[in-house]
């Protein structure tokens, strides 16, 4: 079967700067894939690239079966991403926000108040606006967004971030219900339990290029970009 | 979905956080009244006040259009709204043609107050006979301008050192909207020497310049966004 | 990493060809515009500032005109090349120069002529305002971003500008009726001076063009200089990543 995300020695830059510096990764329909590293790593560039928001300039990609070279723009309304902004519009309330999102899909009244019902938002919160809101309940109203538009992959950079324990259930149980409707995850974290245990499988994202890992677990082996073996993760096996 | 029901669903939003927030209301319209009143001081001749309203009229939207562009995007940019916008795949047309519209809206409620500014600071006479025409070319140069407006506010929104772009850009595109605007409403207010005939045949212009950039921008505003 | 051998001058033997044809012409335009062809009957020896003014005009518009097919021509996607986004900056930085010089030699030739330094004609106006558009778009094209979003800017902002110079003209014209008869081919011309005018145009021209070619291939330079840049960055971010990973591994 087709993977959702190919990736093959992908450059992507910031400006100048090549933050995702030729990445090569396969993910397959109904995977949660864990993106793990350190800051700078390039992980929040790796998602907007599999987003279709940046180009891509080395390297090749296929996302959905769509070409990241030339069909961005039909892999955008199959994919949702959720990054470090929220996407809301502050003076609108929780329910118009959702609602607003959902349109863009043409999402039905009753999918949109099930979206905010799967975050917990369907009560008194619904009509606040989401200017005054937390940061938590900003981040869950951004998830209810994602989740009204029904997207195929599912794109998070650090979702649980700022989320309480209830919060961070909520969401992975949200996250496990998508990928039973068909849905695919990449997620990007620090939290490294919580991840972990939701994660299908591993990827060690350092210095804009991947290391190659197995499911969920520590040991990585170390390959330079071109594919030769570091010496160090010789010895070590 | 469909264009129109993009741009339907995108202006709706900017109306309603506009409704909510009351920035053109609160801020942008006294800013208004502020220039209309400067201008009375600057000029200091009650007797060709309300010769040259009509041009102060339009000097003053146009100010006031600098601020409110900048105000619909920096609503888009303030939680990466635009971003999440293009992720979402929604047609920049779409986007272009709604934010105009919204933008539209509150510039011709904004004109509206500065036609009667002009009647109370600079003595201006509305006439029955010119009152179509005054209406008609207030909604064909707030069109012009708005789509205007919308392309370079989405080319100049977001990283800083961008903002400050949009005055030189914007405004000398807008020249001949001042131009022929400007010469539409003295013919509707009977004050300088353009007649009621001219007038009409500056809405055409007026009319060009909206349909131009109404069509140039939706075809645009794609690539445009794309650089975020 | 590639190494891209874009080095030493931008000069091949058709624009040094063209450099020496240009100098060659530029002292035969001196000599005929400042000595050879008489003085105006009317105005005299300010007729002569004409003989600049008049070609770079026509320049400006030249390399607007030069601008705005290039930039359809990268819009284009069967003709899409930074090589047109290349040309169509060259061609606004040449452009903005001819124009400032029009611009001052008109003011000037302005003031002996009628007394005043400025004329609202659509002529006059439009010039200026496309000289305004273009400072604008080069200020578009120092964005920042790759080098395809710079030529996607910057093309739209040039076709818009395409929208928007007949749009100027025109109204200012309804405005303000042209009301001097300031056409300089008006017949009276003497021999002399109509061929200074001739050479004129030739000769800046070739100016232009050897300028633009130039210029754009200095672009191409730039071009090719980040994108070795690149190269190098990428390799010092991968040297990065293998260094991090062997501390880790050796931990």
């Amino acid at each position: 079967m087709e993977p959702v995300v190919e990736l093959v020695e992908a450059v992507a830059v910031l400006g100048r700067f090549p933050a995702v510096a030729g990445v090569s990764m396969r993910v397959d329909r109904g995977e949660i894939v864990l993106l793990r590293g350190p800051n700078g790593a390039g992980k929040t560039t790796l998602l907007r690239l599999c987003a279709g928001l940046l180009p891509l300039e080395r390297g090749t990609g296929r996302v959905l079966g769509c070409d990241l070279a030339g069909q961005r723009q039909l892999i955008r309304t199959r994919v949702g991403l959720l990054g470090h902004n929220n996407g809301l519009y502050a003076d609108l309330t929780v329910r118009e926000n959702v609602r607003f999102w959902g349109a863009t899909v043409g999402a039905s009244n009753e999918e949109v108040a099930a979206s905010m019902a799967t975050m917990g938002l369907d009560g008194r919160l619904a009509s606040v606006q989401v200017g005054r809101l937390s940061a938590g309940q900003k981040r869950r109203t951004a998830l209810a967004c994602l989740v009204a538009r029904r997207a195929e992959l599912w794109l998070l950079d650090e979702p649980h971030a700022g989320l309480d324990a209830a919060g961070r259930d909520e969401l992975d149980a949200t996250l496990h219900a998508a990928v039973a409707a068909g849905a695919t995850v990449m997620v990007a974290s620090h939290e490294l339990e919580r991840a972990g245990s939701l994660a299908t499988r591993v990827v060690d994202v350092v210095g804009g290029v991947v290391a190659l890992a197995g499911p969920t677990s520590e040991a990585t082996n170390l390959r330079a970009a071109d594919g030769t073996e570091h010496p160090a993760a010789a010895g070590k096996r | 979905m469909t264009l129109i029901a993009v741009a339907r669903l995108m202006a709706a939003k900017d109306l309603r956080v506009e409704l909510r927030s009351r920035v053109v209301l609160n801020q942008v319209l006294p800013f208004a009244a502020v220039v209309m009143v400067l201008f009375g001081f600057a000029l200091d001749n009650d007797g060709i006040l309300p010769q040259v309203a009509p041009g102060l009229i339009w000097l003053a939207t146009m100010f006031s259009l600098l601020i409110v562009v900048q105000r619909a995007f920096a609503v888009e940019a303030a939680d990466g709204a635009l971003d999440a916008l293009q992720v979402a795949g929604v047609r920049p047309a779409g986007i272009f043609l709604g934010k105009a519209a919204a933008l539209a809206v509150q510039l011709f409620v904004l004109q509206i107050g500065l036609v009667f500014g002009s009647v109370l600071l600079f003595n201006s006479k509305l006439h029955p006979g010119g009152l179509v025409l005054l209406l008609v070319t207030l909604v064909a140069a707030t069109l012009g301008m708005t789509f205007v407006g919308t392309i370079y506010g989405g080319l100049a929104a977001g990283a800083t050192g961008r903002e400050t772009l949009l005055p030189l850009l914007l405004l000398p595109v807008v020249a001949p909207v001042l131009i022929g605007a400007t010469r539409a409403t003295e013919a509707s207010l009977s004050v300088g020497g353009t007649s009621m005939r001219e007038g009409w045949a500056w809405i055409a212009l007026l009319a060009t310049f909206a349909t131009l950039f109404g069509i140039g921008g939706s075809l645009a505003f794609g690539s445009l966004l794309e650089d975020q | 990493m590639r190494m891209t051998t874009m080095r030493g001058p931008t000069s091949t033997r058709f624009t040094r060809g063209l450099g020496i044809l240009t100098l060659i012409g530029m002292a035969w335009f001196v000599a005929f515009g400042l000595i050879f062809s008489p003085n105006d009957q009317v105005q005299g020896k300010g007729v002569r500032i004409l003989y600049i003014h008049v070609p770079t005009a026509w320049l400006a518009y030249l390399a607007f005109i030069v601008t705005a097919v290039a930039s359809a021509a990268y819009s284009w996607r069967r003709t899409r090349s930074l090589t047109w986004d290349r040309i169509a900056g060259a061609s606004a930085e040449v452009g903005v120069l001819f124009m400032g010089i029009t611009l001052l030699t008109g003011s000037l030739w302005g003031r002996l002529s009628w007394g005043t330094y400025w004329v609202w004609d659509s002529r006059v106006t439009t010039t200026a305002f496309l000289f305004i558009t273009y400072v604008g778009y080069l200020a578009v094209r120092g964005l920042g971003g790759s080098h395809h979003q710079r030529a996607r800017r910057s093309s739209v902002v040039a076709l818009l500008a395409v929208l928007e110079i007949p749009l100027v003209h025109f109204s200012v014209q309804w405005w303000r009726p042209l009301h001097q008869g300031e056409s300089v081919s008006s017949g009276k011309l003497s021999g002399l001076m109509l061929f200074s005018f001739f050479i004129g145009m030739i000769v800046f021209t070739m100016l232009y063009a050897w300028l633009v070619i130039h210029r754009q291939r200095v672009l191409a330079m730039q071009d090719a200089q980040e994108d070795r840049g690149l190269d190098a960055a990428l390799a010092e971010r991968r040297s990065e990543a293998v260094a991090i990973a062997t501390t880790g591994a050796s931990r």
